[in-house]
């Protein structure tokens, strides 16, 4: 099991990038030591009627400044508080989460869509290969020029205000896009239909999932997905995703 | 100073346990909050063989509380066997298994299986919402609750826990029900039936459509039925629903519980028991309380 721990950040900055879209970097004693790209933290509200821990991904991490960034929407009532604080709050915080991107040496796809593309960009600063990085959004843009720092970075947009008209597939199959290792994080019609990509290109490929958590360690098995095989740990086709995933092998999941 | 308690001739050290389906078997909150300084664990319930549980959404937050619907997932009695006893017997702390069943005798081959196991107590669960046999269908019957319990009473070897649910119409009369047929203690109250709707969506929130409310949300029932099991049986009681800090689980305690369990408020903070434990600590420094035995039932 991986190491964990429960504790009091406190917030050095935070912005809205886009709207509804906030990058807060926050400053922790163990976190930022232990996190790896595709992990996560949970955050804890402070209002009392707001029960459980918001599970959000780590986008970037500072580990000589002890710092992690998260880039989060607003979601509700609790993602809406966080993005009322200010600099020099506290913020109780439960990580490093998750089991994180394997980082291999193969020319790599990063494919993002929406508030999936935050957790890409921390293993796209650790990838030591050739990358291609194609990030899907709605209409407004946010963190491309932090990916553009970090290899050719390709846009689709839903309304076709910028990049491709479209999704990143369509941007993958206009651009003839290929790779020996697909990373994806993004809404699951747009994993589903990178699954199906893989499958029929023979890729190796890793998808970030999500879903509705409780306890965030592997306790409560609130947040299973689908497993094409019987998990070791929970004895049925059910993995958990706050502990096995949230990164799978595509293959391995039923979605 | 006492804090320590008897539960159905089992002593523990401090009346406070993990709720049942909150802590998984102890192992996944071992890294952030010390096991050793819990009355002891509750385990995820088992069954005989492995359980898949519900389709997802299985979680949902409400206001002040929170909707499950997991359908008591969990990898069977074999595994529990060699993994998670094991991992728990390790700490001073007493291990109380919960057990869950579709049939009368998934309930009793479990505690068949448990007999020659280092566990101190069974906790049998007929009163999961969540599940279409067994759990709640055993719960909601007199009759078919004290049946259960003979049985299970026949073969176990550990003091028998039944958790009784609060969806019913007369929980004293669920409490006397399994007191006659010969449970050692009752534990409750398990989840309220719930459902939320995404207006949004227009969807269900749950796959499950209904699911089981936890959190403070229902407290205050909980205290009101302890109190109410506490009038009718003479068995020790294990009180639990919504308890967040020291003064609920005194709450219960006074109502007539001998020993607490802590649920949902392990998600809020995972060191939450060891933060109670403490504050009840206080409460009797400040109180002079000598021996929490004392606070047992002592509002009437």
């Amino acid at each position: 099991m991986t190491e964990k721990f429960y504790e009091d950040a406190i917030i050095i900055r935070q912005e809205e990038i886009a709207t509804n879209i906030y990058s807060m970097w926050l400053h922790t004693e163990q976190i930022a030591r232990l996190a790896k790209p595709g992990q996560f933290v949970t955050l804890y509200c402070r209002d009392g009627s707001r029960l459980l821990p918001r599970p959000i991904s780590i986008c970037e991490v500072d580990r000589g400044d002890c710092s992690i960034r998260l880039v989060y929407r607003i979601a509700g009532a609790g993602t809406a508080e966080f993005s009322r604080y200010h600099t020099g709050e506290q913020l109780r915080v439960m990580g490093p989460l998750g089991n994180g991107y394997p980082k291999k040496s193969r020319k790599a796809l990063l494919l993002g869509g929406g508030i999936g593309i935050p957790p890409l960009l921390q293993l796209v600063k650790e990838l030591n290969c050739e990358k291609q990085i194609v990030l899907g959004f709605r209409d407004e843009c946010f963190l491309v020029e932090e990916f553009e720092a970090c290899g050719k970075v390709y846009i689709a947009t839903e309304d076709g205000s910028r990049g491709t008209k479209g999704n990143v597939l369509d941007v993958v199959t206009e651009k003839g896009l290929d790779a020996e290792i697909i990373y994806a994080c993004g809404p699951m019609p747009m994993l589903r239909a990178v699954k199906q990509f893989a499958v029929q290109h023979g890729i190796q490929t890793w998808i970030s999932l999500e879903e509705r958590m409780a306890c965030g360690v592997g306790a409560c098995l609130g947040c299973v997905c689908k497993s094409t095989k019987k998990d070791a740990h929970t004895h049925v086709k059910n993995k958990r995703i706050c502990t096995e995933g949230p990164v799978f092998r595509a293959r391995e999941v039923d979605i | 100073m006492n804090m320590g308690v008897n539960l159905a001739g089992i002593s523990l050290k401090n009346p406070i346990l993990t709720a049942s389906g909150t802590f998984g078997s102890g192992e996944e909150y071992a890294q952030l909050m010390d096991l050793n300084k819990l009355g002891g664990v509750i385990t995820k319930g088992v069954a005989n063989v492995p359980w898949e549980g519900n389709p997802t959404p299985r979680i949902a937050e409400v206001y002040g509380g929170m909707l499950n619907a997991i359908g008591l997932q969990n990898p069977g009695i074999d595994v529990f066997v060699e993994r998670d006893i094991p991992f728990l017997a390790k700490y001073d702390t007493r291990i109380v298994v919960n057990v869950c069943g579709r049939s009368e005798s998934d309930y009793v081959e479990v505690a068949e299986r448990l007999a020659d196991q280092p566990v101190d107590l069974l906790e049998i669960n007929i009163s999961c919402p969540n599940v279409k046999e067994g759990g709640i269908a055993y719960g909601q019957n007199p009759h078919a609750a004290a049946e259960i319990t003979k049985a299970i009473k026949a073969v176990a070897k550990q003091p028998v826990i039944m958790k009784l649910s609060p969806n019913v119409t007369d929980i004293a009369e669920m409490a006397r029900a399994v007191e006659a047929a010969g449970a050692d203690a009752v534990s409750l109250i398990n989840t309220i039936t719930g459902m939320k709707i995404d207006v949004r969506k227009r969807r269900f929130a749950l796959a499950n459509r209904t699911g089981g409310l936890s959190g403070p949300a229902i407290h205050p029932i909980a205290v009101r039925m302890v109190y109410e099991a506490a009038q009718a049986v003479r068995i020790p009681i294990v009180g639990l629903g919504g308890v967040m800090c020291a003064e609920d689980a005194l709450e219960l305690i006074l109502a007539g519980a001998t020993a607490v369990s802590v649920g949902t408020a392990n998600f809020t903070n995972p060191r939450i028991t060891e933060e109670i434990t403490d504050g009840i600590r206080e409460y009797m420094l400040e109180e002079g309380v000598e021996d929490i035995r004392e606070l047992i039932g002592a509002v009437r």
